[in-house]
């Protein structure tokens, strides 16, 4: 009897990636709620910048069993490697009773793993699908998606009509190379026969007429022309719809001395989602950071969260920097997106009318969509009072309020949410 | 004729090729069988990555099964230990089936892949086919057709049904695994084709007939069998009375009772014979490799690779270190056989005493085999722990009374100790330490159709009640009414409908 000996390493991997997805099925539950405790967390921005993997913790997937109760009835085991013992040798147990006692041994390749050490770490990508799965976001992106379109040439076969820039050198020389061929033999064919009838024949006058005949032959097999306009055939190209992959984000923040820490930081927070958000949906993604007190200025992101300035707040210059920066950067090709947080100061009634119109009739029709977030305010202000018809007129602006890092999870789902009713 | 001294150079290379392991096979093919008379399966040798060992770890040595999250789990918790280095994977894994598949690591070094071929593809294989416990409970021509009928099933249902309805009845049934075997019973033979047919005939049964047991229109007889008990007498396959006997269950889902039922069935000889089954294959390594050496197709070097590996098999931490998990199967296993070689060839006054027919006799060999045909963890240690390997490996017993403050020593290696040494370390590779009696007691047949699962307890342990709560629940969806747990007649728990 021969061994049949199977090369199994090249098979397809991940024969257990089906139950592995079982498993994240069964746990979905504990991963969505640890989102929110992840997105408290502080390590919101080293999920959007990092390609690791995200660790869930999980508890409590144990498979039940009928099993003894392990403190009670009389535990009897033979263990090895005694030293000292000797029969009627008492020892002390140690406060907590059990120990002792074990089932039969374990192999020596048996873990010893308690189910408390167990954690399933997903990829980045699966982390943000669960991230995202309740906003039902997909068909909302896919509205937004169509709306923005570019056309690409794409190749599309060969034609036999076209510019003489992409002519095709190999296919029509290959042409040309069949029909010269065809046509030639066709003309050697009857040659053959004329130099056949050639041989037998006696009649002169015959003869005449045939060499007449067979001198045109060779005259018109000669003549076949190299190229010719059937031979020729052209690159294709077709024009392909293609939706825009590329995404600019607006991140406005108001940096007057009423913003304190607290209330930048729960800013930064929901700037990160809404990042997190736009990189599940588009390959490549600028952010511009605009932050303003009296006058408004771009910046880095370093300066944008980290510096802080004093003195008032007149909120319609950052709109209009941001409108002249799309005007300038981003007017085709982009999907903009646009997140302004604010404590809701402003300077006066007319600085809120100023906004209401710019925002209105320049930015909102060109960005894909805009969320203002009024952060840790107990009265509702001018800003506030604009804002909110301003949202009601424009399906693309939405409006809310956050007082605690807590919050942020839940006002982020209830922007995205409101949209799919 | 094979030239040795090639052969020593090639086994000698720690790489290897496909030929090496030809040639290998092919010697340790032939001493298995006219040396050792071992009796196989033919071997089917299939080299993996340490990726797909780990596939092949959660599947709890199925080449295939079923869908469902517990696989995943035990993978994904394989996969955390490798990756973090607190756990190496086995050399071989080896599955009980016809032709024996055997998945051996692709790092393996040519000593590696040697001494498994002789380990699993010898050893383990023809435990597999001799084995009284494997000859009564699995067919080893069947089981990967079997799992792929139970596959296709489970998927077809999940299809129709929806895969949390299908998901639901298997995480019941997993609950009731260990429940699914009757000991004393031989079970029908499996086979994909007849149990399509078997299916077939459920389904269109289920279709038909009425279950005259859950007739609810009064009968005349009705006090009389009132009388009777249902079942008459205990049923300790509580997955196969549910099976027979739920009101409530629609025909896909009695056949995903049974496909679990099938598959715990498969494993219920590996959980009784890890001892056994291991010292075999231990102990036809060992002596394979070293009567290779014997005939000279191997080289020294070779020999100290063999030996650091086979003490790595077969190390055994003392009841005080760090890495002690309990007694190594392996080194029990071991130790046991070649005490018994040793004591066939070379008896002490002490062997005779304790194994007259044994001791001296010289059929080592025989007696290899005929163990290995006849005998289970427990009865194995019972009848060959000769106190040879007692002294050797220092066992001794501690009693944890309950409500004791101390632990009491109450034997050890003396004259004194061998036989309740002996006793109790058999007692330990008892079923019932690691589960517990649990039988189907009665069906409330003419009331609410209570089922009553009584618990008897052994050595005055009682019951996991964490674990009860949970488990009684998914009884509960099979059987459909209220299941009741009972200890000695008094109610532990009853699932509330």
């Amino acid at each position: 009897m021969s061994i049949n000996i199977v090369d199994r390493r090249e098979s397809p991997k991940g024969k257990s990636s089906e139950n592995r997805q079982r498993l994240l099925k069964r746990i979905e539950g504990q991963i969505k709620k640890a989102l929110p405790d992840i997105v408290k967390g502080t390590n919101v921005k080293d999920l959007t910048s990092s390609k690791d993997r995200v660790k869930i913790p999980v508890k409590g997937i144990n498979e039940p069993q009928f099993t003894y109760d392990k403190d009670s009835g009389d535990k009897r085991s033979v263990h090895p490697g005694n030293k000292e013992y000797e029969e009627g040798d008492l020892i002390k147990k140690p406060n907590g009773g059990g120990g002792g006692g074990s089932g039969p041994g374990k192999g020596s390749n048996d873990p010893a793993v308690g189910e408390d050490e167990f954690s399933v770490s997903i990829s980045r990508e699966e982390f943000l699908d669960y991230f995202f799965a309740d906003l039902e976001l997909p068909d909302l992106v896919k509205k937004h998606l169509n709306s923005i379109v570019d056309f690409k040439q794409k190749r599309a076969g060969y034609s036999n009509y076209g510019n003489p820039s992409r002519l095709n050198i190999t296919r029509s020389y290959k042409n040309s190379m069949a029909r010269r061929m065809a046509v030639g033999l066709f003309f050697d064919k009857k040659i053959k026969e004329i130099e056949e009838k050639l041989k037998t024949e006696t009649d002169k006058l015959l003869i005449v007429e045939l060499e007449k005949e067979l001198d045109k032959l060779r005259k018109m097999k000669l003549s076949v022309s190299f190229m010719e306009e059937v031979d020729l055939q052209y690159n294709n190209f077709e024009k392909v719809a293609v939706p825009v992959t590329s995404a600019v984000m607006f991140c406005v923040m108001d940096v007057s001395g009423s913003m304190g820490e607290k209330e930048k930081d729960i800013a930064k927070r929901f700037f990160m989602l809404l990042y997190m958000f736009l990189t599940k949906q588009y390959e490549r993604i600028e952010i511009v950071f605009i932050r303003h007190h009296t006058s408004a200025k771009e910046v880095t992101e370093e300066e944008f969260f980290n510096s802080r300035e004093t003195g008032g707040t007149v909120v319609v210059t950052a709109l209009e920097l941001m409108d002249s920066i799309i005007k300038e950067r981003y007017s085709d090709g982009w999907n903009i997106y646009a997140a302004q947080a604010s404590d809701g100061d402003v300077w006066n009634r007319s600085d809120a009318n100023d906004c209401y119109s710019i925002l209105n009739s320049e930015i909102l029709p060109r960005v894909q969509y805009m969320i203002y977030i009024e952060i840790c305010r107990m009265s509702e202000g001018d800003l506030w009072s604009f804002y909110s018809q301003l949202s009601k007129k424009h399906k693309n602006f939405e409006i809310g309020k956050i007082d605690d890092v807590g919050q942020i999870w839940k006002v982020f789902q209830d922007f995205f949410k409101k949209k799919t009713v | 004729m094979i030239d040795k001294n090639k052969i020593k150079d090639l086994f000698s290379n720690s790489d290897w090729n496909v030929e090496t392991i030809e040639i290998a096979n092919e010697i340790i093919e032939r001493i298995a069988k006219e040396y050792l008379g071992l009796d196989i399966y033919q071997n089917q040798f299939e080299i993996i990555t340490s990726e797909q060992m780990l596939d092949a770890y959660s599947l709890i040595g199925l080449p295939i099964s079923y869908s469902h999250w517990k696989f995943g789990k035990d993978f994904v918790m394989n996969q955390n230990n490798y990756k973090k280095g607190r756990m190496g994977l086995a050399y071989e894994l080896v599955i009980n089936s016809d032709p024996c598949i055997s998945y051996n690591m692709e790092d393996n070094t040519t000593c590696l892949m040697t001494l498994v071929l002789a380990h699993a593809a010898m050893g383990h294989n023809h435990f597999f086919k001799n084995n009284y416990l494997f000859k009564q409970w699995t067919q080893a021509d069947a089981i990967v057709d079997y799992m792929v009928f139970a596959r296709d099933f489970i998927h077809k249902c999940e299809e129709k049904y929806g895969f949390e309805e299908v998901e639901q009845v298997l995480d019941a049934c997993h609950a009731l695994m260990n429940y699914g075997v009757d000991k004393y019973k031989k079970p029908r033979r499996i086979s994909a084709s007849e149990e399509q047919e078997r299916l077939r005939k459920r389904l269109e049964d289920d279709r038909i007939l009425l279950n005259d047991l859950w007739r609810t229109i009064p009968k005349e007889e009705k006090e009389q069998l009132k009388q009777k008990r249902f079942p008459e007498s205990p049923e300790e396959n509580i997955l196969y009375f549910i099976e027979k006997n739920s009101p409530k269950l629609r025909g896909w889902q009695r056949e995903i009772v049974r496909i679990v039922r099938k598959t715990a069935q498969y494993f219920y000889p590996q959980g009784q014979t890890k001892v056994i089954n291991e010292g075999c294959a231990t102990h036809t390594h060992y002596e394979i490799i070293n009567r290779m050496y014997e005939e000279g197709y191997l080289a020294d070097d070779f020999m100290l690779e063999f030996y650091h590996h086979h003490s790595n098999v077969i190390f055994q931490p003392s009841f005080d270190s760090q890495y002690y998990s309990g007694l190594n199967p392996y080194t029990l296993g071991f130790n046991i056989f070649q005490d018994l070689k040793r004591m066939s060839l070379n008896p002490t006054k002490e062997d005779i005493e304790w194994f007259p027919k044994l001791a001296g006799k010289g059929d080592w060999i025989e007696q290899f085999r005929y163990i290995v045909e006849n005998f289970k963890d427990e009865t194995f240690v019972l009848q060959y722990l000769s106190p040879k390997v007692i002294r050797d490996m220092k066992l001794f017993r501690i009693d944890d009374g309950q409500g004791k403050t101390h632990y009491e020593i109450s034997a050890i290696h003396n004259e004194d100790g061998y036989k309740r040494v002996r006793q109790s370390l058999s007692e330990q590779y008892n079923r019932s330490r690691y589960v517990p009696d649990i039988q189907v007691l009665d069906v409330d047949v003419f009331g609410d159709r209570t089922m009553t699962l009584e618990y008897t307890p052994t050595d005055g342990k009682g019951l996991d009640y964490s674990q009860v709560i949970k488990v009684v629940p998914h009884v509960e969806l099979l059987w459909g009414f209220p299941v009741k747990i009972t200890e000695s007649g008094k109610e532990i728990y009853t699932s509330k409908k």
